[in-house]
């Protein structure tokens, strides 16, 4: 018996993925040494400095639509602060929506009706297919911005007006008994949620899973209404939007801008989502749609307890990734003039003139934005996902 | 699956190559920083001596400037000569003052000073190229070297031309913000914006004085900002804002250029602010700084003089005026100075004009975007502009 002739060095398989791993890692180390040190001498040749310091000066210009207290007097970082709420709130509402649409027009891409298919058929294909960006000024220049002036303003009942300044729905002042009623609310979230709670542990037990969610939110619907009318007083007055002389005044005004970037958003991603939604609910194999008929489920009952628990194992993954587009893609507001984040850091940036700085924060924010969204959908997923017996 | 390394080594190879074949291409490489130690931080505070050697114009004696320049010096003519353009940083949308024609070339005000500065350095005024810069972009295309000047109606304030490490080189057009509104709105002060929205460009000190006059005067008002010309007067026209704000020479262009109907638009009879306007350069390059001084200078001094793109020729031939002799480069060697020719001026006047011609040619009476010169008249018919002498 011969001894196994030892490999060469060179030719060892461990040692040469340690070799290249970490020559690889050195070219990446080394390549991002190379950018910084570019970065800085070129900084210093033109006398310029890095650092945060600037976020404290006054910023000097308004904000159109702020949900925080803001004026001219305060500072960049609080400037910066208003955008990112206002990205935040274009963010939910939209994320909001978006699944609203999606799931319904996924489902209805399943439709066994041919009118409400090749509806849903069309709408997918339409807006996956053209650039948001295009969706976006359309909905502003074509849209929204085509409403009639003030003094023609269209007024719904409710009333809510529409005007090319704007829609204006009516809003709700809080008066002296609100501090009550915010206890109220409160007791009927715990109601709501412990009613949900409570049916899901009797339905476990059971076997017989009644409508958690809708009884839930039946006693929550339940407690506020009761609460709203035994207060003495009601606790929000409504204020009513109404034309005065060339403006809207009272109620709530929605701008062109935040409706065209909400609809433009919502709407591009709930096509996306609609064929998640739809490849979901494909994943799931035939059989499990007739085993559960043949259990004696409804229709209804077949979707909601049968198919789609299963296809949001498939949904969800891909989902996490649309959110994650919709919340970045709010940064195309910049075309229309929506003050969100990255419009207000342009500002700054421009006002400032630390466009590095600015680039980095921006970029920094919306990285944890997008984690945190992750972390989130992720945490969902695990509950959702197959559990092995 | 054993390849994959090398495949990798293969391609960080070529990035690597690829970025060391970026390196040169860093603002060309100045003449006065190859003279200097390799370590680049430290020296760029000390001073050098440089030596210029400067192209004669033919018939006068070889001169040798021998002056003490920081690093930087030179670097931008040296630049501009070795890439046989000028690349001018524009707005490109704002009628009267750079907008493409119909022929598809870039004329107005702002567009003609950078075409005079290409006929003082290269003697060719169709030297340049005309690169559209949005507000927000303007600076930054400026500090990192995209543009070689930037000719876009840029208020000179204190913090941009010492913070950003830019240059204002002078005024070429002396403005003020006003507001327009539509002439039905009946809106005559600013107490009648109360509640109102005013359309406003985004990263403009226009932004900034909407706001300190505003919060001054307590009015209460909401701003729409948007990022360019024709996205703010676009909103505007579509009865987005109660009104526009701007520079007045920007609304006037835009009244009269990118309004549907522009006489349902007015300048209200009231000014926000001074608004300087002017050519910017980058710190650090005092012999540019000079040159695109001097250029605007030379077009201001030939109105005074009387000097014209039509009579220049003559002048030159015939005026006994020491000092039309010395800006047309007859006498003395001024040119020389800067590193250009000694006939730079004469070629600003011959190929672009003089001051008045600039003017006229955008803003004047026979064209599409007047505006009355007012501020902008020589010192000597009630205006403000007032060259240095040329000697």
């Amino acid at each position: 018996m011969q001894a196994p002739k030892r490999l060469p060095v060179w030719r060892d398989e461990r040692v040469l993925s340690w070799f290249f791993q970490l020559l690889f890692l050195l070219l990446v180390v080394m390549l991002f040494v190379y950018l910084g040190r570019n970065l800085l001498q070129n900084l210093e040749r033109q006398g310029l400095s890095l650092g945060l310091d600037f976020l404290d000066t006054t910023a000097g210009f308004d904000i159109g639509e702020h949900l925080v207290p803001y004026d001219r007097s305060r500072t960049f970082l609080e400037a910066f602060i208003v955008g990112l709420i206002n990205t935040a709130l274009v963010g939910v509402l939209g994320v909001i929506l978006a699944t609203l649409l999606g799931v319904v027009f996924g489902i209805a891409r399943l439709s066994t009706n041919f009118i409400v298919r090749q509806i849903a058929r069309w709408y997918i294909e339409f807006l996956r297919n053209i650039p948001l960006l295009v969706l976006l000024i359309f909905w502003y220049t074509g849209v929204f911005l085509k409403l009639p002036r003030v003094k023609e303003a269209i007024s719904l009942p409710g009333p809510v007006l529409l005007t090319n300044r704007g829609i204006a729905i009516p809003w709700g002042i809080p008066a002296e008994t609100f501090a009550q009623f915010r206890l109220v609310f409160l007791a009927a979230v715990l109601l709501g949620l412990s009613v949900v709670v409570l049916l899901n542990l009797y339905g476990r037990r059971t076997g017989r899973p009644p409508l958690a969610l809708l009884w839930g939110a039946l006693a929550f619907v339940a407690v506020v209404v009761l609460g709203w009318f035994l207060l003495p007083a009601p606790p929000l007055t409504w204020d009513y939007p109404s034309v005065q002389g060339l403006r809207i005044a009272g109620g709530r005004p929605l701008s062109p801008e935040f409706m065209a970037l909400l609809s433009g958003l919502a709407i591009y991603t709930s096509a996306f989502i609609a064929d998640v939604v739809r490849a979901g609910i494909q994943s799931v194999t035939k059989g499990q749609v007739e085993a559960a008929r043949s259990l004696g489920l409804k229709g209804g009952q077949v979707m909601r307890l049968v198919v789609f628990p299963q296809a949001l194992r498939v949904i969800v993954p891909p989902l996490t990734s649309q959110y994650l587009n919709l919340i970045k893609n709010s940064s195309l507001a910049v075309a229309i003039g929506y003050p969100e984040m990255f419009h207000v850091s342009g500002t700054i940036l421009n006002q400032s003139g630390r466009a590095v700085e600015m680039i980095a924060l921006v970029m920094a924010v919306y990285l944890a934005i997008s984690l945190l969204t992750s972390a989130l959908m992720n945490w969902y997923n695990r509950k959702v996902r197959l559990v092995e017996r | 699956m054993k390849h994959t390394p090398f495949h990798i080594l293969v391609f960080l190879l070529l990035l690597s190559l690829a970025i060391s074949a970026c390196g040169p291409t860093e603002p060309a490489a100045p003449a006065a920083e190859t003279q200097a130690p390799a370590e680049a931080p430290q020296v760029v505070k000390e001073t050098v001596i440089v030596t210029v050697e400067v192209p004669a114009a033919p018939g006068t004696p070889q001169v040798q400037v021998q002056v003490a320049q920081a690093p930087g010096f030179g670097e931008t003519l040296e630049a501009v000569k070795t890439r046989g353009n000028l690349i001018c940083g524009v707005n490109g949308q704002l009628p009267g003052f750079s907008f493409l024609d119909p022929d598809g070339n870039f004329s107005g005000f702002d567009a003609d000073f950078c075409r005079a500065l290409a006929a003082a350095v290269f003697g060719d005024a169709t030297k340049v190229e005309f690169r559209p810069v949005t507000t927000q972009e303007r600076f930054t295309a400026l500090q990192t070297g995209e543009i070689d000047v930037l000719m876009r109606n840029t208020t000179w304030t204190v913090t941009r031309d010492t913070e950003l490490g830019l240059n204002f080189v002078g005024t070429t057009f002396y403005d003020g913000q006003g507001i327009l509104v539509p002439v039905d709105s009946g809106i005559a002060t600013l107490a009648d914006l109360e509640g109102g929205t005013i359309c406003v460009q985004k990263g403009t000190t226009t932004e900034l004085n909407l706001a300190d006059v505003m919060a001054t005067n307590g009015v209460n008002y909401t701003p729409a900002v948007f990022d360019d010309v024709n996205a703010t007067y676009g909103a505007y026209a579509e009865g987005r804002c109660d009104a526009a704000t701007s520079d007045k020479s920007q609304l006037s262009s835009v009244a009269k250029g990118l309004l549907p109907e522009p006489d349902q638009h007015v300048i209200m009879d009231l000014t926000l602010s001074k608004e300087p306007l002017g050519p910017v350069v980058r710190h650090g390059d005092d012999q540019w700084f000079d040159i695109v001084k001097w250029v605007v200078s030379a077009t201001i001094a030939a109105e005074e003089y009387g000097v014209n793109s039509e009579n220049v020729d003559d002048l030159l031939a015939t005026s006994e005026n020491p000092e039309i002799r010395r800006l047309l480069g007859v006498e003395g060697d001024l040119g020389l100075k800067f590193g250009l020719e000694n006939s730079w001026a004469y070629n600003i006047i011959k190929l672009v004009g003089n001051y008045a011609e600039i003017y006229d040619r955008s803003l004047g009476e026979s064209t599409p975007t007047y505006i009355p010169r007012g501020l902008n008249s020589l010192y000597t018919s009630g205006g403000v502009l007032y060259a240095p002498p040329f000697r």
